[in-house]
């Protein structure tokens, strides 16, 4: 019934079911200038999925900066020497193919979607804005009034994506995860054109970039288009590691209110946890992962059967978790109250499901349960070619390798029930949740009709 | 693509499908043309069940799964005068049915990591079920679905908190100025018409949906004669053969829904502000569009892929977008339906511009009828058209959900073959005759949603 709107949510719940044993059939490949490549075969259709996947993202920038990296994601179409602004997409167009690009906390990426013989028309693009980006100034002004527009659309004026930004950045002090991926609006106000060029120069080259290929392709075909197209570009020094921006200890709940002119309350509570990346116990994650499956994967979990069909207390709940960030994240739970019911009494209906967890074993029943979905859902990917590029995308680019694909259903298949008890009394706890409250204000200026 | 913040053209199809409902299908990006490689291309088998359902069909054994949609001709436009009947009588099709409650059928379908799930729009009403073919599996989830198709019980108690779940979700709507525009872009251009209402209906028309309702509404629309099963999937003919008619058993013949309506031309623009305390307004401009097998379907389908259905490369996008910096969204399309679809234009910017921004939606549109395309326009639109064909369905989902509009609206089974044909033989003459003779600049629909007591005069 809601859609999530927001960024991390959906990250969570596309991680529950991350899964495939691939191996047999991802070639990998690596060209003098360090780029890497992946490529995986699927001959269902005459198509090719080919996407680009730079290591930088809003966790990468710092204060006064934050939205630079998604602002460049849209430059990326405004010309290079070669191509002038728009021609990218008019290029790809006119060979009946699909682009586009997306920014997130951990990682930038460019694709294309197209029948299988236009390959080289992405890749010699592709190859030439990866340093040959002019940048025009007059095309950034427009571009960043663009993007405002952008943040007015997507944050703004939604109350739920609102509060859901003053959440994360109340929960994260110095984890970059506290920034907003769209930068904050005076960020935006006062970029310039000297930020992209310093931010495009730093982490724009083979050597910080993963090539994606899935569809009616041959691997060694494939390498040597790769390596005629993309094999000159010169790797920069430039790319140095990223200092770590640990989150310090939290010492206590934090609660905050976000007022907005909305209709319904809402709830969001998020847990500070590990992910695969950061994990000292491997397992950990996985049982994390179980869990937010034993909460809310599907209509018979306990979320929706418990609280929304039972006790009536919610209109919808659900539980996230990204286990492959690149730092760790929040164990995410949101909430709609049902008609009626007061925040409060959503707050404690949870926080009691949270305690059962501490206490009592989960069921053999939910145990099997997952394991069938995550069985199904290893065959479902399958059907999509963007899907199965993303997935290894996304592993190799937050530096956990495409390999971990392959693990994940026999981690999550050996969680056992003692295991999910252990995680929910190690990480649940009050004092590293943070807890935020929509608050709706009067709405009745809206209802005033001219 | 939620997961990150993505440049337009995925924010138009989100548009889309709150538009219509949840129906990707029908929007016009979807059009499937003809293959371009016999090596893929594949086989739609049809018949129908012994009591009247169409079925459609295409084998797919690459992959150990199986999609179906039942589609019943039972969508909003069967309201009447209890708006969100259709909606709702749907929603509760799976909250208790045969020997099962809801919530064992909730524990039936997880335990076999299967999906039923399904949509509501004017037109339709669609149950989907995506399974495993493991024979078990296959059987305990088209049980079930048939089970949630044929015996729905609608108990007293589960409607009564449904509704409240409805009713939060509209409540839910009303935070959000392109809901609040969308609706009363329908509610405008059809007036008295029954795509008027809007599918979930409103706070007050909910509260008089009675078990009775529901019971008559699902007795009349959802039997065999009113259906149509589309499945793509690793199972043999004759196996689909048993499932449709597993799946339509229990229903009886029964009558195709009655005739729609026919759309009135709007007789002359009419103009619906609302206030909202959002940063940006909504502008949705508009009239009544085309039908499915419209005769100038191809000729508008080609023109509003140059105007504004096709991101960067359209007109509409250049203008607000690329040379302005207007909107991060702005678009035109139509959506064919059974009787005329809307055909609609629109942007959200900041509430400052929104009177400048609707002026260059207006000049662009105003623009393409006298003029219509050029040659390179033309060109290259039908070049990215027939070109793209095999994109549009390299899965099976987009298979399962073109076959159930091939099958709901009564194309012909040849429509994919003659689709990249029927593209390439656009003239500009065509486009431009076309759209002179049916899109109406003059006597047009525009909605603004936003804080329009700061919007400013530009001229």
């Amino acid at each position: 019934m809601y859609i999530k709107r927001y960024h991390a949510t959906v990250l969570v719940l596309l991680g529950l079911f991350l899964s495939g044993s691939l191996s047999a059939q991802v070639h990998e490949f690596k060209l003098r200038n360090g780029l890497k490549i992946l490529i995986k075969e699927d001959h269902r259709a005459p198509v090719v999925v080919a996407q680009i996947w730079y290591k930088v993202g809003s966790s990468y920038e710092h204060n006064g900066i934050t939205g630079v990296s998604h602002v460049l994601e849209h430059m990326m179409f405004k010309g290079t020497e070669k191509h002038d602004a728009g021609e990218f997409s008019k290029i790809i167009a006119a060979n009946g193919g699909r682009d586009n690009a997306f920014t997130s906390k951990d990682y930038t990426a460019y694709f294309q979607h197209l029948e299988v013989s236009r390959l080289p028309i992405s890749f010699e693009m592709e190859a030439d804005r990866m340093r040959n980006l002019t940048l025009p100034v007059e095309e950034f002004k427009k571009e960043v009034e663009v993007v405002m527009e952008e943040r007015r659309m997507r944050t703004d004026d939604k109350p739920r994506s609102k509060m859901y930004e003053q959440f994360y950045a109340t929960a994260f002090n110095s984890n970059p995860y506290g920034q907003p991926i769209i930068g904050w609006m005076d960020d935006l106000i006062n970029l310039n054109i000297n930020d992209l060029q310093m931010w495009y120069e730093k982490w724009y080259a083979p050597n910080n970039a993963t090539l994606v290929v899935v569809g009616d392709v041959n691997p060694k075909e494939v390498l040597k288009l790769a390596e005629r197209y993309y094999g000159s570009v010169p790797r920069t020094p430039n790319v140095k590691p990223l200092k770590p921006r640990f989150e310090p200890k939290q010492d206590g709940p934090r609660y905050l209110k976000v007022k907005a002119p909305a209709r319904l309350p809402y709830l969001l509570m998020g847990y500070k946890v590990p992910v695969v990346k950061t994990a000292k116990e491997e397992w950990e994650p996985y049982a994390l992962e179980v869990m937010a499956g034993v909460l809310s994967s599907g209509s018979s979990a306990r979320f929706t059967k418990k609280l929304v069909r039972e006790k009536q207390i919610v209109a919808q709940a659900s539980a996230g978790y990204n286990l492959y960030a690149r730092q760790s994240e929040l164990f995410v739970i949101d909430a709609t109250p049902a008609a009626g019911k007061s925040i409060e009494a959503v707050q404690q209906a949870i926080v009691d499901e949270l305690e059962l967890l501490k206490t009592q074993p989960v069921s053999q029943q939910e145990l099997d349960r997952i394991k069938a979905q995550v069985v199904a859902s290893k065959v479902y990917e399958k059907d999509s070619l963007f899907y199965q590029a993303m997935q290894m995308g996304t592993l190799e680019t937050v530096g956990l390798g495409w390999q971990r694909l392959d693990e994940y259903p026999d981690k999550v298949r050996s969680v056992t029930a003692e295991q999910i008890m252990q995680v929910a009394n190690k990480y649940l706890i009050e004092d590293s949740l943070t807890v935020a409250e929509l608050v709706p204000v009067s709405m009745k200026q809206a209802k005033k009709k001219n | 693509m939620f997961a990150a913040n993505v440049k337009s053209p995925l924010t138009f199809l989100v548009a889309i499908i709150i538009a219509v409902g949840v129906f990707i299908w029908i929007s016009e990006d979807q059009i499937i043309p003809e293959s371009s490689s016999s090596k893929h291309s594949f086989n739609i088998k049809s018949w129908q069940t012994h009591n009247g359902a169409k079925v459609v069909f295409v084998q797919a054994n690459e992959l150990p799964m199986l999609d179906v949609q039942v589609v019943f001709d039972a969508g909003s436009a069967r309201d009447g005068n209890l708006p969100g009947l259709a909606s709702f009588t749907h929603q509760m099709l799976d909250r208790g049915a045969g020997e099962w409650s809801t919530d064992q059928i909730a524990e039936r379908t997880d335990s076999i990591g299967a999906s039923i799930g399904g949509s509501v729009a004017r037109d339709m009403a669609v149950l989907s079920l995506r399974a495993l073919t493991d024979e078990a599996i296959q059987e305990k989830a088209l049980a079930t679905l048939q089970a949630i198709i044929q015996k729905p019980l609608f108990p007293k108690e589960e409607l009564q908190r449904e509704r409240k779940q409805l009713m939060i979700s509209l409540e839910n709507e009303q935070q959000s100025p392109s809901a609040i525009a969308n609706k009363l872009f329908y509610k405008n251009l059809y007036g008295q018409h029954p795509y008027a209402s809007p599918v979930a209906g409103d706070m007050e028309s909910v509260t008089k949906l009675e078990r009775d309702s529901l019971a008559r509404f699902y007795k009349q629309y959802y039997v065999a004669s009113n259906a149509v099963i589309s499945m793509v999937g690793a199972i043999d003919e004759a196996r689909a053969k048993d499932i449709a008619e597993q799946l339509m058993s229990g229903l009886d013949k029964g009558n195709k829904a009655e005739k729609i309506d026919a759309v009135p031309e709007l007789q002359k623009a009419v103009a619906a502000n609302h206030q909202h305390p959002s940063t940006q307004t909504h502008v949705m401009l508009g009239q009544p569009g085309m039908k499915r097998g419209d005769k100038d379907y191809f000729a508008l389908y080609v023109g509003n892929h140059i105007l504004g259905g096709s991101g960067f490369s359209s007109r509409i996008v250049d203008e607000v977008r690329e040379k302005r910096g207007l909107a991060y969204s702005s678009y035109s399309y139509f959506i064919p339906m059974r009787a005329r679809g809307p055909f609609l234009l629109g942007l959200q910017t900041k509430n400052t511009q929104a009177k400048e921004a609707l002026q260059v939606l207006r000049e662009t549109l105003d623009t393409f009828i006298k003029n219509g395309p050029t040659d390179d326009e033309l060109d290259h639109a039908i070049k990215n058209i027939t070109g793209g064909f095999p994109l549009r369905i390299d899965s099976n989902r987009d298979i399962v959900g073109y076959l159930a509009m091939l099958g709901f609206y009564d194309l012909p089974l040849d429509y994919l073959q003659t689709f990249n044909h029927n593209v390439q033989n656009v003239t500009s003459e065509q486009i431009m005759q076309a759209f002179q003779s049916r899109i109406h600049a003059d006597n047009m629909i525009t909605v603004m949603v936003g804080d329009v007591s700061t919007t400013k005069n530009t001229k």
